[in-house]
């Protein structure tokens, strides 16, 4: 590659040329403070904080998108720099509302974090001199809250919702001093076309966006004694919650979270990855039918509720395709709920279903009114990942010096199949292992690597049972909403198509754990969290959805076959064309 | 028939609004009434430029310019000048009669006989909407001769020699900007006029594109051969409606003329201008923004480089001229590049249009030559301060400029002395500010305006503009210290280092200027607890001098009866109850109240 020379702080360095003068910096160990930069998705260049000196150019030029040219010379490190740095932190730090202890981003808040490296008074936001913004909060979604007494307008949520959701919900409203983010005209986020992907939580620097947490309830809840609690965790989940505890990202922690929930007092530990494996089967049985009976086709997967939100509100056309098959999180409350509470001895009335989901979108499904049976709810409450670990904090629990344990119960038992639904192509992969083997009647490969990685959108034709079966994988919003533009023109039959709503899959879904843009920049962080899934699922004994003996007992039991009259009436459900800015 | 008089009536908005609109329609009934109608040519012109002194109606063949005409006064200018050939000396402009009372060459007027019209040439003289009045006085030769006679190199190579700086306040030579996007290689092209002038109080591109709209589009199509754009844009505030208006006749004229479209002059070189409309945002001036808004994105500034000359509109090279920029081009061309470069200073060259406002006389619209100095402007052109007040400072650049000090007015006005001097050119706003002003209520109301108009991308410039705003109101509240005028000049330089665009980088000039002219000013608010200028309210009183005469006019004035005093006797005020409103000042009769 063509490098350039350049100095920084008097030092030669040679760097590729397409590098920006921060990369450059960064190269030789120089940070550069920044906040409104994030790779790839936000280069506006607003939060003016990463200035440098360039020689021969008039003022301090941002480094995050300033190109580096051959024989530049630039110094990171001068008083004037250091002034207006100190000068834009003071000003950031005008209207933002310092609740510090009880703020969600404590603990890696890129504000607060910058206003300790570099000595900054709150001089305006302590003096009756000076206006404070109003305070504008939006919560009346049930996954989302916006605070714009948190936000320091970065523009990272607008960008990433944008570029990853691609859809543009939040943009900046009003303008100069009196600008704020939200839906346009600060409407409800409810009603505002959004999926609750929560891309725009993992971008934001502070906590001006989170998720509508239900912590204290789930407080409660532990304490009432006439309640038993069930927890259940998603395949995701124990790959990403000791990041929240400083462990390596995609640490695999499966062993401390178990050891947690009884730490904690839960009744009973489910796990969701055992209603994956049990959504195989229902799923899976659903697309045999489509192939063998004419059934519309493709068949789209259905338990990322982001993509839910998203056929509903965008391609409602194309509601018939959606699989009705409830999520594995929903699959795991009714479980719980209608069978196991029973052998548990248990009143159903009396169990509380508590999820702990990497996805805020996760809230909004379990609060859909159909999710319910019998005047029992599928789910109550649901954690997010980041939420269960403020919990845990708040219990003063010492995650990372857990011991590991085991989960005991047979609904906590799951294949390999059911660990990689947590990843994109997971879902994808984990039916095709099933699907295959049902319909061709012997045993078939395991892997299937096409559905695997971070492309866009990955396609492939799988010959079973002597059929071409078009496959693809579809993860992230602006490839969902891609993906369509090209099937909608195509001639192609599709077969089966897995979506998600997050790029990357549930490994980096809205409810996981968040890291400074730097990290973020620096990491490939759904590779990380998706590489440990991969290897629990190939050091399984059991990799195919059918070998889960427990699964197979559950239909034994109680529900008979897959598709079944009660498991239709418990494990699946129907959606909606759904409008917004109502 | 050709008429044997003209009668030319200024229809520039100031004069509009001042009454001008029912000028002609007056005219023409008169002229009818007289029977003399097919006698006389009547056009409405752009801007003349005396606006103080509007509405103009000049009549030549004798040039007798008549000023302050209402509809009223046209039935004596019809009845005396037009039908018996006598000139109404009460409503000839006082200057433009000699004191034996002859009338006065339009140009040896002392407001108009030190300026140079170059980019005004035809403003005042010909009817914006006949493209034939603009193609008499040398109209498209520009044009034609850079289609037919010239490469684009050579025209670049001239422009350059020429020494024509960016009109818009940069002052980037144009032909080095049009360089770098004729080395561009693109499939596309575009040229931006940028008409969206939005300084407080300034009105140069409004009068060049109502009075002269077919220079801007000569200059455009010179500037799109140039670069090898065959696409322009018109980037024009929809508060310029009749700006927009004139621009809409020229440009269907010059399509109806063969001067925009296809093959112009045989050429071979194709060229469309569409007009484009902005809100109104002030940022939407500086070249990214304005570019986003065309786009249909909202108007913010992005970083730069890349610079639009290389990535602009969609993407594409794209140059962004100023009204005035291209109103010379033209003229550059015809003329040729060592006649315009013979005007002005050795770095600055050619003119520069004014519009001169605040506390002066002849307020209005001004084209001097670069190196002109401040003193000659104020003075000899705009007349001086009225009431013989004393100066204390001028403001160029708007609020984006600074405060020169009458200590300095003898600088020459050139790009490179006036920033110097701690302002800029701007684009030419040009505000007079006298004894009477305080400089911080001054500070005060340019950062309003830039607060008002951040487009709140950028931190610095968002926040910081807010901060130095309520640091002003602070120090004219009295409440002030000598710390807070310290920081406020550190965040001022911090806001300037570090903001996105040109508006952030320049919202702290005339707080920067000030606090280096006239730091005494500020220290008197915050050491003394007084403002020397008498403005900031809770730093005055109001007194009563011994020359009152006591008519009583101050205490019948007063909404909080604080004046007492009875007929011819001297008055005074209660200032614990005085809210300081100053009505009983501008209602004395003979000024022998005070804020002291």
């Amino acid at each position: 590659m063509n490098k350039i020379s350049m100095t920084i702080n008097g030092a030669k360095v040679s760097v590729p040329k397409d590098y920006s003068v921060m990369r450059a910096a960064e190269e030789m160990g120089v940070i550069v403070p920044r906040l409104c930069f994030l790779k790839g998705i936000n280069e506006t260049s607003s939060c003016r904080l990463c200035v440098v000196d360039v020689k021969g150019m008039r003022g301090l030029k941002n480094s995050c998108t300033l190109a580096v040219q051959d024989g530049m010379e630039i110094e990171t490190d001068t008083d004037e720099i250091n002034a207006a740095v100190v000068s834009n932190l003071q000003l950031l730090a005008s209207n933002h509302v310092f609740e510090c202890w009880a703020c969600e981003r404590e603990h890696n808040c890129e504000l607060l974090d910058l206003m300790r490296k570099y000595d900054v008074e709150n001089i305006y936001g302590e003096s009756k001199n000076f206006d404070k913004k109003e305070r504008l909060i939006n919560d009346s979604s049930l996954s989302i809250v916006l605070d714009s007494g948190k936000c320091i307008l970065c523009g990272r949520c607008v960008t990433a919702c944008e570029k990853q959701a691609g859809l543009g919900i939040l943009d900046f409203n009003d303008r100069g001093n009196e600008t704020y983010v939200g839906p346009a005209g600060f409407h409800n986020m409810e009603d505002s076309g959004c999926i609750y992907c929560g891309k725009c939580i993992q971008a934001c620097p502070v906590a001006a966006i989170k998720e509508k947490s239900e912590i204290d309830q789930v407080i409660d809840v532990l304490k009432d004694p006439t309640k038993k609690v069930i927890v259940s965790a998603a395949p995701s989940v124990r790959v990403s919650l000791g990041e929240e505890f400083g462990s390596k990202i995609g640490e695999n922690v499966e062993g401390k979270m178990y050891t947690s929930f009884n730490k904690l007092g839960f009744d009973e530990i489910m796990d969701t990855s055992f209603t994956a494996d049990l959504t195989i089967l229902e799923e899976g049985t659903e697309f045999i039918n489509r192939i063998q009976n004419g059934g519309k086709l493709p068949l789209f997967t259905s338990c990322s509720p982001g993509w839910v939100n998203y056929i509903e509100q965008y391609e409602p056309e194309y509601l018939d395709n959606l699989s009705s098959a409830k999520s594995p999180q929903q699959m795991a409350g009714a479980v719980s709920k209608h069978y196991f509470a029973e052998k548990l001895g248990y009143n159903k009335e009396d169990v509380v279903f508590v999820s702990i989901m990497p996805c805020i979108a996760k809230k909004h499904e379990a609060h859909r009114p159909e999710m319910e049976s019998d005047g029992v709810r599928d789910v109550d409450y649901v954690l997010t990942t980041r939420e269960y670990a403020r919990l845990l904090k708040r219990k003063g629990i010492d995650f990372m010096n857990l011991e590991d344990s085991k989960a005991y119960g047979n609904l906590a038992k799951y294949s390999g199949a059911a660990v990689i639904f947590g990843a994109t192509g997971g879902v994808m992969e984990a039916a095709v292992r099933t699907v295959s083997e049902i319909l061709e009647g012997k045993t078939t490969p395991i892997e299937y690597k096409q559905a695997r990685g971070l492309a866009e959108i990955k396609e492939a034709t799988l010959t079973i049972a002597g059929i071409d079966v078009n496959i693809a994988v579809v993860h992230g919003g602006s490839s969902i909403k891609h993906f369509f533009e090209i099937m909608k023109k195509s001639d192609k039959q599709y077969h089966f198509v897995e979506f998600m709503a997050c790029t990357g899959g549930c490994i980096n879904g809205g409810g996981q754990p968040i890291h400074p843009a730097i990290v973020q920049d620096n990491n490939d962080i759904r590779s990380l969290r998706a590489k440990t899934l991969y290897e629990m699922d190939s050091s399984s004994e059991k990799r195919k959805s059918h070998e889960n003996q427990f699964v197979m007992n559950l239909y034994e039991e109680w529900l008979g076959e897959p598709g079944s009259h009660k498991a239709h009436s418990l494990l699946h459900t129907h959606y909606k064309k759904r409008d917004f800015y109502n | 028939m050709i008429e044997r008089a003209h009668v030319l009536i200024c229809s520039g908005s100031n004069c509009i609004s001042r009454g001008a609109k029912s000028l002609r329609d007056e005219f023409e009934d008169n002229l009818n009434r007289l029977g003399i109608r097919d006698e006389i040519k009547l056009v409405n012109t752009g801007c003349v430029g005396l606006c103080e002194q509007g509405p103009f109606v000049i009549v030549y063949p004798e040039g007798v310019f008549y000023a302050q005409i209402k509809s009223k006064d046209v039935k004596s200018i019809c009845d005396e000048h037009l039908y018996k050939g006598r000139i109404v000396e009460k409503l000839v402009f006082d200057e433009a009669l000699t004191p034996e009372k002859e009338v006065k060459a339009f140009d040896e007027i002392k407001f108009y006989s030190k300026q140079t019209r170059v980019a005004l040439r035809n403003c005042g003289l010909i009817n914006p909407d006949d493209i034939e009045e603009y193609i008499a006085r040398d109209g498209y030769r520009g044009l034609g001769k850079v289609l037919l006679e010239m490469t684009p190199s050579e025209v670049i190579e001239e422009m350059i020699d020429s020494g024509l700086r960016g009109r818009g306040g940069g002052g980037f030579p144009t032909g080095v900007k049009w360089k770098f996007a004729h080395n561009e290689v693109n499939d596309q092209k575009f040229m931006i006029c940028n008409a969206d002038e939005g300084d407080p109080g300034a009105f140069m591109d409004r009068a060049l594109l109502e009075g002269d709209p077919h220079s801007i589009l000569e200059g455009l199509m010179i500037g799109g051969y140039a670069i090898g754009a065959n696409k322009g844009y018109i980037y024009v505030r929809i508060e310029y409606p009749t700006a927009i208006e004139k621009l809409k006749v020229a440009i269907k004229q010059a399509k109806e003329f063969g001067l925009i479209g296809d093959n112009i002059f045989g050429s071979g070189f194709n060229f469309d201008i569409e007009i484009r409309l902005g809100a109104g945002a002030f940022v939407c001036g500086e070249e990214t923004a304005l570019i986003a808004s065309i786009e249909g994105a909202r108007g913010m500034s992005r970083n730069k480089p890349p610079f639009p000359a290389v990535s602009g509109l969609w993407g594409k090279p794209t140059i962004i001229n100023n009204v005035e920029t291209l109103a010379n081009i033209p003229a550059v061309i015809h003329n040729g590049a060592k006649w315009f470069s013979r005007i002005g200073t050795e770095k600055s060259k050619g003119t520069k249009v004014f519009s001169l406002g605040g506390n002066i006389k002849n307020a209005g619209l001004v084209e001097v030559p670069m190196g002109t100095t401040l003193r000659e402007v104020i003075y000899e052109i705009g007349g001086g301060i009225p009431k013989n007040k004393a100066l204390k400072a001028v403001q160029t650049g708007g609020p984006s400029g600074g405060a020169i000090p009458e200590s300095l007015l003898d600088l020459p006005i050139e790009y490179e002395t006036l920033v110097a001097a701690g302002s800029m050119m701007g684009s030419g706003g040009m505000v007079v500010i006298d004894e009477d002003n305080c400089m911080v209520d001054i500070c005060r109301f340019y950062l309003e305006f830039t607060v008002e108009e951040s487009c709140g991308k950028c931190t610095p410039c968002r926040e910081g503009t807010k901060k130095m705003l309520e640091i002003l109101n602070i120090i004219s509240s009295g409440e002030g210290t000598l710390e807070d005028l310290a920081f406020l000049e550190k965040l001022a330089g911090s806001v300037k280092n570090s903001s996105l665009c040109g508006l952030g980088q320049a919202a702290p000039n005339p707080i920067l200027s000030m606090l280096e002219h006239f730091r005494d000013e500020f220290e008197a608010h915050v050491v003394d607890k007084k403002c020397p200028g008498g403005v900031c309210k809770p730093l005055i009183n109001l007194h009563v001098l011994e020359n009152c005469i006591g008519c009583t006019k101050c205490a019948k004035n007063c909404p909080v009866d604080c004046i007492s005093g009875s007929l011819k006797q001297m008055h005074k005020i209660d200032n614990s109850v005085c809210i300081k409103c100053g009505i009983c000042k501008n209602v004395c009769p003979v000024d022998a109240i005070v804020s002291i």
